[in-house]
């Protein structure tokens, strides 16, 4: 019999009942609640006539709809205040431990999961959000729900799921130069489409992962989505275990070892049996900028923009044409070059400490186009302390950025913080999808050294030139 | 939830690949709005222009299809974010089915929830029945009928479609998922307490709390 993947050694044990028909009944381990759905589904539990199950296993934090404004409090975005007053009251009532504003441990959703041990290896994780895949990077099953779904877990902390496929992606070789981990993720999401991994739960191996901290890691997992797979994760390994040692909520001594222990066990045998296997050669990465409204439109920056004609299908012609109207754009020019308005360097994509120190690489010494408006948003408090310390945010600023406060921001655009309309955006966050920024946003996603570039330039750059 | 057995109706063909829930239903509504009042907003970013106009390149927007209980699509329907609100504004919309190739899976499940039927074909027969649609817009019917698993076509063609016994079960009967999982009570309970022993700091016993 073939061995067993990481993914059938976290997924079988925590069946709880085997529904039939490929379904099961799934215990979850950690609940995470953000603003915009959180008081809501909490209140819904009990419309319903159920209760919350275990609030211990339950963490909140309020990110989509607070302003990022310097000195910001939650009334400054009076839309989002409406949602996070009863966030706060129904937390204390219930006992669901809050990361508020401007508390040590606040942050985006899916940059504090990790950073406090939240997120820890072979744990169940589901947050009504869709990048909840993100913590997989630590070796987690982290998936996002709807509001349904949410409100199902924590009646019962459990959900009814269908078993996905299983989907190996092997990153090999050293990264060329200007290469990220953002970069390596569109790079495959271009590849295999917006659609690839649907249906799938998708293991990132290969030297290329196993060479990677576990802050890289997460911005991979992040994107498992924008292909269309609701889960994906990286088996942990020492790396993944001296990260998680020592955080918050991580196990402390004798429980440290009896975890390592069972962590240990978790990695896929050798004989594992995928369903489907891909392979990147990490040579043929170059830096990437996406052209289009999905994820999946993206290319090299030393390459031109598609033209709809040269596309595989009738859906993909029809997008592709929409898409370039859209974003303004003339098939068969180079993108490189292409003027920007706006840049935000932000996002549970790449808003953690090494993405700032990326990005600030590039703008140090250096000053903002004049006519860009450029933000960087550390993903939580923890982030922007540490920026703070080693001074990052005065290169920021010195470079003409605006240094904010952490939260969701430009990324989801439900909070008041909008790229207007027309004007262009190069933005580390993970969609690029129609009036995601704002109503008519033309949105390019790169990574973080990328987007620094782009706003000391003025235009879509190629990093290695700088 | 809502029951769904058998629907008849106009089919729009918004025969586009990747249609995103950022495109269904703009996040600002969902921080403004109660989700009943979500469906005139549904698809707003591509069903106005920016004066507020309805932008005539828009399906929805054509006599013969506004109102269309039933949406036409290519792969990836609802790829993206996790918002229920998707599939609220399709309802508010007035649409019951989709029948699309792919689709995201969170969207899949979100409809399951909330009596929308996701129909799966594959993109072919879709096209042949967004044809047969254009041949006699606004006079096509399209029936889907989860009891016998079939989509009619406009010209009488059936046409078999998978779907879950489990799920299928749910959409006819309009099952409460949390009632029936509780059912499984005792079970969660035992599964608990021998992972409590197995598995003591997932239970954050001794954690900075
Ligand atoms: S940063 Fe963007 S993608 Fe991440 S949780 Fe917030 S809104 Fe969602």
């Amino acid at each position: 019999m073939a061995g067993k993947t990481f993914f059938d050694k976290l997924w079988d044990p925590h069946v709880v009942a085997d529904l039939g028909g490929g379904f099961a009944l799934l215990h979850i381990d950690r609940t995470l609640l953000h603003d915009l759905s959180g008081a809501r589904a909490l209140e819904e539990v009990e419309e319903k006539g159920y209760h919350l199950a275990r609030p211990d296993l339950t963490f909140a934090t309020p990110d989509h709809a607070v302003s990022t404004r310097p000195g910001r409090t939650s009334e400054t975005f009076a839309p989002g205040h409406k949602l996070l007053v009863p966030l706060r009251r129904r937390s204390k009532e219930l006992g669901v431990r809050l990361f508020d504003l401007g508390q040590d441990g606040h942050g985006i959703v899916h940059i504090i999961g990790p950073e406090l041990g939240l997120s820890l290896p072979g744990l169940t994780i589901v947050c009504g959000d869709s990048h909840t895949c993100t913590h997989g990077g630590v070796g987690a099953l982290a998936f996002g729900v709807g509001s349904s779904e949410l409100v199902h877990v924590l009646a019962t902390q459990t959900l009814v799921q269908r078993k996905p496929k299983r989907m190996r992606v092997d990153f090999d070789g050293a990264p060329p130069p200007g290469v990220t981990p953002k970069d390596m993720i569109l790079h495959l999401i271009g590849r295999i489409g917006a659609a690839g991994g649907t249906g799938y739960a998708v293991e990132y191996a290969g030297s290329a992962i196993r060479a990677l901290p576990i802050e890289g890691r997460l911005t991979i997992c992040n994107l498992s989505i924008e292909m269309g797979a609701k889960m994906g994760f990286v088996a942990p390994d020492d790396i993944t275990y001296q990260y998680v040692a020592g955080r918050d909520f991580a196990p402390k001594g004798a429980d440290l070892d009896a975890a390592m222990a069972h962590w240990r066990t978790l990695p896929g045998d050798a004989d594992a049996v995928y369903d489907v296997e891909h392979r990147v050669d990490m040579a043929a990465v170059a830096p990437q900028i996406t052209w289009g409204t999905s994820p999946e439109h993206v290319i090299g920056v030393d390459r031109p923009v598609p033209d709809p004609a040269a596309a595989p299908d009738d859906g993909r012609r029809a997008a592709w044409a929409a898409a370039l109207a859209y974003q303004g754009l003339e098939p068969g020019k180079p993108i490189e070059g292409t003027k920007v308005d706006w840049v935000f360097i932000g996002s549970c994509t790449n808003s953690r400490i090494s993405d700032l120190r990326a990005a600030a690489q590039i703008a140090r010494g250096r000053r903002t186009a004049a006519h860009v408006t450029a933000w960087v948003v550390p993903g939580s408090e923890r982030v922007k302390k540490q920026a703070e310390a080693e001074g990052l945010d005065r290169v920021f600023r010195d470079a003409g950025f605006d240094w904010r406060e952490p939260g969701c921001s430009m990324c989801v655009a439900s909070n008041g913080e909008i790229v207007p309309p027309l004007q262009r955006s190069v933005s580390t966050s993970n969609r690029n999808f129609v009036a995601r920024q704002g109503p008519r946003a033309r949105t390019h996603l790169a990574s973080p050294a990328m987007a620094a570039a782009a706003a000391i330039k003025g235009a879509i750059a190629d990093v290695r030139k700088m | 939830m809502d029951k769904f057995t058998r629907l008849e109706g106009v089919a729009a063909p918004l025969m586009r690949s990747n249609v995103d829930t950022d495109v269904v239903i703009r996040i600002q509504r969902l921080v403004e709005l109660p989700r009943d009042e979500l469906g005139p907003y549904c698809f707003e970013s591509i069903r106005y222009r920016p004066d507020g106009s309805e932008n005539p390149d828009f399906i929805g927007n054509e006599a013969a299809y506004r109102g269309a209980p039933i949406l036409l699509a290519a792969d990836n329907f609802g790829c993206g974010s996790s918002r229920e609100g998707a599939v609220w504004a399709l309802m508010g919309m007035g649409v019951r089915a989709v029948i699309a190739p792919s689709y995201g899976d969170i969207f899949f499940n979100n409809c399951f929830q909330n009596g929308l039927l996701p129909v799966v074909l594959p993109l072919a027969e879709i096209e042949r029945l967004a044809e047969e649609t254009r041949a006699a817009p606004g006079n096509a019917r399209v029936t889907i009928d989860l009891e016998r698993q079939v989509v009619v076509s406009p010209r009488g063609r059936e046409v078999r479609f998978e779907i879950e016994p489990k799920r299928r079960h749910a959409m006819l009967n309009g099952l409460d998922d949390i009632g029936v999982t509780l059912t499984h009570r005792e079970r969660i309970a035992a599964w608990q307490a021998k992972d409590k022993t197995e598995r003591p700091w997932v239970w954050l016993s001794g954690a900075a709390r």
